[in-house]
């Protein structure tokens, strides 16, 4: 009953991340329907072809934009514990504090 | 000094980088000991920096989500995630913010409702730090009572035990949280989830800020796993935001990477933190958080009843969010130092012994 449940929440959940426009009031409120478009004239090499990405397809540019802060955020994670397991603090148990 | 500054390729400005990893260490502190996403901090530190109005809110949002993704790993791996408590709250999380944003809309239509959402937002945090306050005094007291008695003081003993009287209501189905150890009704978490997913909308935040105490004070989970599934909340919920608004083009991902350089650290100090300062310091330095962010908001609402004093107010609210980041990062910072360096010691003199 309870991997049931796991199973409908999850899927549930996966429904509303993976359909954000469904979701209309995402991010406290609709915001102002105004186009911005990048400026690529002073940019160069990965810089330009990221500002024209945006001008050309907001879907793509969002799926990369997306998939590119988790991944960033684990690498960064991962390098951050080789440190502080390199410096000699315990990283994978800590005391119990409260009831 | 033209190397110090980054020119933004969707926003066309250039922004004063090592600004940017100052803000993501700062944050990622407060976010990884606390286990929230901290937009009330971060969005006017963009500002500042020179960053559109129109950016702040998206970047903020990309940021955070890679920040808590950090966070998340690190207290997962310290047992202070309950992946199942998590995964059901995000349920109510998402209807309820999704209707009290919507309710938002309708209120606007029907007439303004900034001067009430700001109410509403200050009363909330008033009653936060009443309970968070009123917790500590009981624990206090409880303490000095044991201490009169002639009984050994509780080291794991609580002050404000609401969630004990929420546990009695046995709708089914019920369930374990083992991570948390709560045996409770599924409609516990789902209910709190919704009504502080519901707040979160109507007020427009991400809503760490109700939710962290709610696990606590409501739900009954110990702090650290609080604070843990909290931030596996704001991870999901930060992922969601970050798409939308960067479908909107609202993102500076430059930025947004920026910052997460710094806010890698920041997030990894506040979680390991959590190791050396028990779980009644972060309630109390949680309180302290929420009172500089009630403060601001005064301070923001002011110019309402002044509007002379308009620019004063405003800068003054900066002054306070940015002076409360700097002031709990640099806490949190020197208790995480100390305990890394008494651990170590610890470690070093253990090896010693077994040597000898």
């Amino acid at each position: 009953m309870s991997k049931l449940w796991t199973k409908i929440i999850g899927l549930v959940a996966m429904v509303a991340l993976f359909l954000p426009e469904a979701v209309l009031a995402a991010g406290g409120g609709k915001i102002a329907p105004l186009v911005i478009v990048a400026d690529t004239r002073k940019l160069e090499g990965l810089m330009a072809w990221w500002a024209n990405l945006y001008n050309e397809s907001h879907a793509l540019f969002t799926a990369l934009t997306v998939l590119l802060i988790p991944t960033i955020g684990v690498v960064f994670g991962v390098i951050a514990d080789i440190v502080m397991t390199h410096i000699g603090i315990d990283l994978k148990s800590r005391e119990l504090s409260e009831h | 000094m033209e190397w110090l500054y980054i020119l933004m390729p969707i926003a066309g400005v250039k922004i004063f980088w090592p600004g940017l990893i100052i803000l993501g260490i700062g944050v990622g502190i407060i976010g990884g000991f606390f286990g929230m996403g901290g937009a009330w901090m971060v969005t006017p530190g963009l500002n500042i920096l020179g960053f559109p109005m129109a950016f702040a809110i998206g970047t903020d949002i990309a940021h955070m989500a890679g920040k808590s993704l950090i966070s998340t790993m690190r207290h997962g791996k310290f047992g202070n995630v309950d992946y199942k408590l998590g995964f059901i709250m995000l349920i109510g999380t998402v209807v309820g913010f999704e209707i009290g944003a919507q309710m938002v809309m309708w209120l606007e239509r029907i007439g303004s409702v900034e001067a009430t959402v700001r109410w509403l937002y200050l009363f909330l945090l008033a009653f936060i730090v009443w309970m968070v306050f009123n917790d500590v005094a009981k624990k206090k007291k409880k303490d000095r009572e044991a201490k009169a008695a002639g009984r050994e003081v509780d080291p794991l003993s609580t002050g404000v035990e609401w969630h004990k009287t929420f546990h009695k209501i046995k709708i089914p189905p019920m369930i374990h949280l083992n991570v948390a150890g709560i045996y409770c009704s599924a409609w516990l978490p789902i209910f709190v989830s919704f009504l502080t997913g519901w707040l979160a909308g109507i007020l427009g935040i991400g809503g760490g800020l109700i939710r962290m105490p709610s696990l606590i004070y409501i739900i009954g989970c110990p702090t650290h796993v609080a604070v843990g599934t909290d931030l596996f909340e704001v991870m999901i919920s930060g992922l969601y935001g970050a798409a939308t608004y960067t479908f909107k083009g609202r993102t500076e991902l430059v930025a947004a990477i920026v910052m997460l350089v710094g806010a890698s650290i920041g997030a990894q100090v506040g979680t390991v933190a959590t190791k050396y300062i028990k779980g009644y310091g972060i309630r109390i330095a949680f309180g302290v958080a929420v009172i500089g962010c009630a403060t601001s908001i005064v301070l923001k609402m002011l110019p309402t009843y002044i509007p002379e004093g308009k620019f004063f107010f405003d800068t003054a609210a900066t002054v306070v969010v940015l002076g409360v980041v700097t002031v709990m990062s640099l806490y949190i910072l020197v208790k995480m130092l100390q305990g890394a360096k008494a651990e170590v010691a610890a470690k070093k003199a253990s090896m010693a012994r077994q040597a000898a």
